[in-house]
């Protein structure tokens, strides 16, 4: 889900179910974050990934619940997780 | 240490990724939910407790808002000032003693004209604003940014300026209360202004206005220049003495930033302050100003706040299209290093405070015409600002050298001869026809150097950004020629008039 103006960057649409494809190991959020931006970013790539992780400003909730405390981009995601991006950001 | 490579291979002091204790740090019990700060994980319920607080700790230290006063609420759809709405109508449901005891009201502003939003898109976002506005059973209106065109010049004219003494509060409540203005509600009508029946050849001179500018960082100005006029002129005419805005901590740091950047630093007290009372019969409000863009985000989403996202003029823009954009990208980069650089910044603007030059004489035309902050540009002998204007003339007396002057046409001279009279810095003789600022394109140098010397030093760049002042509003202008005659007329009688000190 991104909220706060990310959705622009993803034609608008807020929420996406999303069925990953399985892999031996286990997926964590720096791979989503890589598999986000080759299959749902329409635009300006820039504007939502930093490197390896989110640009400064974009919030991560997972599960309604900071990522800082679940590890940041090394938690493992597991099944039916919510993840939501937030845009704290004015330009974007 | 500056070094052109930013990568710093030594490890970087950061916060410690909490990984073990996910207990809430101040209850001990729950299940860390939020971090806040540095290292402070809390759970829902302290975070909820400790968001609320905050509000009301903010309004009880700096009371100045009295009991049964009319605050109008300036909600721009964004996270913050939609959860400062919902911090509002918390406050004002509570039981009794600690019940916040003002009459709110709600403004909107459309902007969707200046971005250049279809119509479609603007109803649908007005109207998502106005479910959630009539849900919270406020008086509210909607006002598109259009109707700036056609503010009254009295908007620019302060009204008397409230006295301000520190320990006057309850004096004040009670003069405010003997005064009768307690109590009277005029209602808004929300359908009165819909931006759906703005005029498309309206939104058209709003969307000239704006493109006049020519770079961004000057259309963010002027935008939020008009929005604050607009804002005041509302809360003048629907009855309000304090107007209350959203601008969190994290806006207010880069705010503080860009300022300074912007050259306006005298002004940085008011901009980025609790209370700013430039507009004298009007106060500005930020409530939230303690608040970090995180906290709001998490609040509004752990606690189900809506807000609309309505698109601005930054939106998308890359990180080095405006000063404002650049700045924020680098607070937001520096911060998510150093999570103490926002809450730092925000506790030296909370030092910074007017000074207060003779404030007896806090004339109409010792006011900037468009941020209505105190003029700062008096240019003494060894000011810096006077080393910026003698520069500004050498640098153009260079240029016309260069270039072969063609025989000046009367209008040229005119102007000219204009320019030189308004010129700020006396000592210089720019009589000069090629020297003048006006030598490339007359009749705007003309204008705006007319301009100028009504305007505070950031306002004059702005200005200067733009390819026509004749695009400003009519209030503008009009109020640029009062004061102007005002000063002549005073240059005039100078003379005759009797000094205090006599």
């Amino acid at each position: 889900m991104s909220l706060g103006g990310a959705e622009l960057l993803f034609n608008g649409v807020k929420k996406h179910h999303v069925d990953l494809p399985s892999q031996s190991e286990p997926w964590d959020v720096k791979q989503l974050l890589v598999w986000i931006q080759r299959n749902l970013l329409r635009e300006r790539p820039e504007l939502f990934v930093q490197g390896d992780s989110v640009r400064p400003g974009i919030l991560v909730l997972i599960n309604d619940a900071d990522w800082e405390l679940m590890g940041e981009l090394d938690y493992q995601l597991q099944d039916q997780d919510n993840v939501v991006f937030i845009s704290t950001l004015h330009g974007g | 240490m500056c070094q052109v490579e930013e990568d710093y291979h030594e490890p970087l002091q950061r916060a410690d990724p909490l990984s073990v204790s996910k207990k809430c740090v101040k209850c001990k019990e729950g299940t860390a939910a939020v971090v806040i700060r540095a290292g402070d994980a809390f759970c829902r319920v302290c975070f909820k407790e400790y968001f609320i607080h905050k509000f009301r700790a903010m309004l009880g230290k700096n009371r100045v808002i009295f009991p049964g006063e009319k605050v109008l609420l300036a909600v721009s759809g964004g996270a913050s000032s939609c959860s400062m709405l919902r911090q509002v109508q918390e406050g004002l449901s509570q039981n009794a003693h600690k019940k916040l005891r003002f009459s709110p009201g709600i403004v909107f502003i459309d902007e969707g004209g200046a971005v250049g939003q279809a119509v479609e898109d603007r109803r649908r976002a007005a109207a998502e604003l106005q479910a959630v506005f009539t849900a919270t059973g406020l008086p509210f209106v909607t006002v598109p940014l259009e109707e700036v065109l056609d503010l009254p010049s009295s908007v620019l004219a302060a009204a008397s300026l409230v006295a301000s003494g520190t320990g006057a509060y309850k004096a004040a409540v009670g003069d405010f209360v003997r005064s009768g203005a307690a109590g009277c509600r005029t209602s808004l009508d929300p359908e009165r202004r819909a931006p759906a029946d703005v005029q498309e050849s309206r939104t058209r001179s709003l969307q000239q206005l704006i493109g006049s500018a020519k770079t961004l960082t000057a259309r963010e100005d002027l935008l939020s220049t008009l929005r604050q006029h607009l804002l005041v002129h509302t809360a003048r005419s629907e009855g309000y003495s304090k107007v209350m805005l959203g601008d969190n901590c994290t806006r207010l740091a880069i705010k503080l930033l860009t300022s300074i950047s912007l050259g306006r630093g005298a002004q940085l007290a008011q901009d980025t302050g609790f209370s700013d009372s430039r507009y004298g019969d009007i106060l500005l409000v930020r409530p939230m100003r303690d608040y970090s863009a995180k906290e709001i985000a998490y609040y509004n989403r752990l606690f189900g706040v809506p807000s609309v996202f309505i698109p601005g003029l930054e939106t998308k823009a890359t990180d080095k299209s405006s000063i404002q954009r650049l700045t924020e990208s680098f607070v937001t980069k520096l911060q998510a290093d150093f999570p103490s650089t926002v809450s730092t910044i925000y506790r030296t603007s909370e030092k910074l405070q007017t000074a207060c030059r003779s404030s007896s004489t806090a004339d109409l035309c010792d006011r900037c015409l468009l941020c209505m902050c105190a003029l700062d540009t008096a240019a003494e002998n060894a000011s810096a600002f006077k080393a910026t204007l003698i520069s500004e003339q050498l640098s153009q007396a260079q240029a016309a050298g260069d270039t072969s002057v063609v025989t000046p046409a009367p209008k040229e001279h005119e102007s000219a001869a204009a320019i030189g009279k308004r010129c700020t810095s006396g000592a210089e003789d720019c009589g000069n026809a090629a020297s003048g600022e006006g030598c490339c394109s007359s009749a705007k140098g003309a204008e705006s150097s007319d301009l100028r010397s009504l305007l505070c030093y950031s306002c004059q760049l702005t200005i200067r950004d733009m390819s026509s002042v004749e695009r400003l509003p009519h209030y503008i202008l009009s109020e640029a020629q009062r004061r102007q005659r005002r000063s002549q007329m005073r240059e005039e009688i100078g003379e005759f008039l009797l000094d205090a000190a006599d």
